[in-house]
């Protein structure tokens, strides 16, 4: 009997029926941040060649730069940024033994969440006076 | 490696509904994973009633009852009913839960129940847990010597005995390995929590002559560094132990010993 059709056992479902708590949400978005900062890093890079290139690049780079599509990612990056920073925060204090309890993940996720959006807030009000 | 969709044939049907028992007031409604070996066709979700009034209190006594009462052919494992025994580990509304020792009241409305997640599937609820166990077999759990066996029995301080409080009581009921998303993306090579836990309990035992060997067999980007403090572990272990921060422990250990 237990080799019934062994070859073609299904795989039990996981992310679709498995609740992730929050930890493992903010572990994730850590990750996904990290990818996202990528985007944003080479905009700005572009950003900066242009400006040694020609005054014709940058003004193009420049414009697109400070467009609201622009500004939307810029702003994303910001956020992503602070929310990479808090989350790699987390992380030294975890290999260093701490913050491992449940009650301790949970309360340090809102941390970074409520802490990313505040600093990005922040980093508005900052830029923008 | 990561695949986050299910292949062709594990993707989940609508499966049947089975009558709604005579007379009763307090229903509950489960749905649960189904799969038969012998038909080969892909899983699907069956939906039963079942009257609470005349039912225990926890999910294993609603599964028991359904195979009693409605449908013979439901498989599931299940064996001491008060989880020590770590059988009945199965996804209850969303984690990993002992059916055993979960109350059917801590889920306000239908109850889904799956097998342990990414796991190959044998029947219904059951998983095939070979590769489970024989991680944690890789991991010799067993008190290695090297001195010469003492006449009576190997002698520890209170202090040291205390060190395996918080690690030994683990049933390998497997709900933390099948909760961690780096076990189901790598679990062929990341030894998952129950076994590095098991690994961390004889490594920091104080009589073990073998600490050296352990930390060297873990020495590997897969089998302990897939560990990215995601947390599900000690988030879903029906025991309340914390297997993050055994493997966490580990680590550390293996930085103080390289510096």
């Amino acid at each position: 009997m237990a080799d019934v059709n062994r070859g073609n056992r299904p795989l039990s479902p996981h992310l679709q029926v498995y609740r992730l708590p929050l930890p493992a949400i903010t572990s994730i978005m850590t990750r996904i941040t990290g990818h996202a900062l990528v985007a944003g890093i080479l905009l700005l890079v572009w950003w900066l060649v242009a400006a040694v290139s020609s005054p014709g690049a940058f003004a193009a780079a420049d414009w697109v730069l400070r467009s609201w599509i622009g500004f939307l990612v810029m702003l994303g990056s910001t956020w992503a940024l602070w929310f990479h920073l808090l989350s790699g925060v987390r992380h030294l204090f975890y290999d260093a033994g701490m913050g491992l309890e449940i009650e301790d993940a949970k309360r340090s996720s809102w941390g970074i969440i409520i802490g990313s959006v505040a600093l990005t807030v922040l980093s508005l009000i900052i830029f923008f006076t | 490696m990561v695949q986050f969709t299910l292949p062709k044939n594990s993707q989940i049907r609508v499966g049947k509904t089975w009558p709604k028992p005579e007379g009763a007031t307090n229903i509950r409604k489960f749905k649960i994973y189904r799969w038969d070996p012998e038909t080969g066709e892909n899983p699907r979700l069956d939906t039963y009633f079942v009257d609470l009034d005349k039912c225990g209190p926890m999910v294993l006594d609603a599964l028991i009852k359904i195979k009693n009462e409605i449908d013979p052919t439901l498989s599931f494992r299940r064996s001491c009913r008060e989880g020590i025994c770590g059988s009945c580990a199965m996804v209850i509304d969303g984690g990993n839960r002992l059916a055993c020792i979960f109350g059917i009241d801590e889920v306000a409305g239908d109850i889904a129940i799956y097998p342990l997640p990414h796991m190959p599937v044998v029947k219904d609820l059951v998983p095939d847990l070979t590769h489970f166990y024989a991680q944690h077999a890789s991991v010799n759990p067993y008190l290695q010597t090297k001195s010469p066996t003492p006449g009576k029995e190997w002698r520890q301080s209170i202090e040291d005995r205390k060190k395996l409080d918080g690690l030994y009581e683990c049933i390998l009921c497997a709900s933390c390995s099948t909760s961690c998303p780096s076990y189901w993306w790598n679990g062929d090579r990341y030894l998952g929590p129950a076994a590095l836990l098991h690994a961390y309990r004889w490594i920091i035992d104080s009589r073990d002559e073998a600490t050296g060997e352990r930390l060297d067999a873990l020495e590997d980007p897969f089998k302990l560094y897939r560990c990215h403090t995601i947390m599900n572990c000690t988030n879903t272990c029906p025991k309340g132990l914390n297997p993050a921060k055994a493997i966490a422990a580990i680590k550390h250990m293996m930085v103080e010993r390289a510096a």
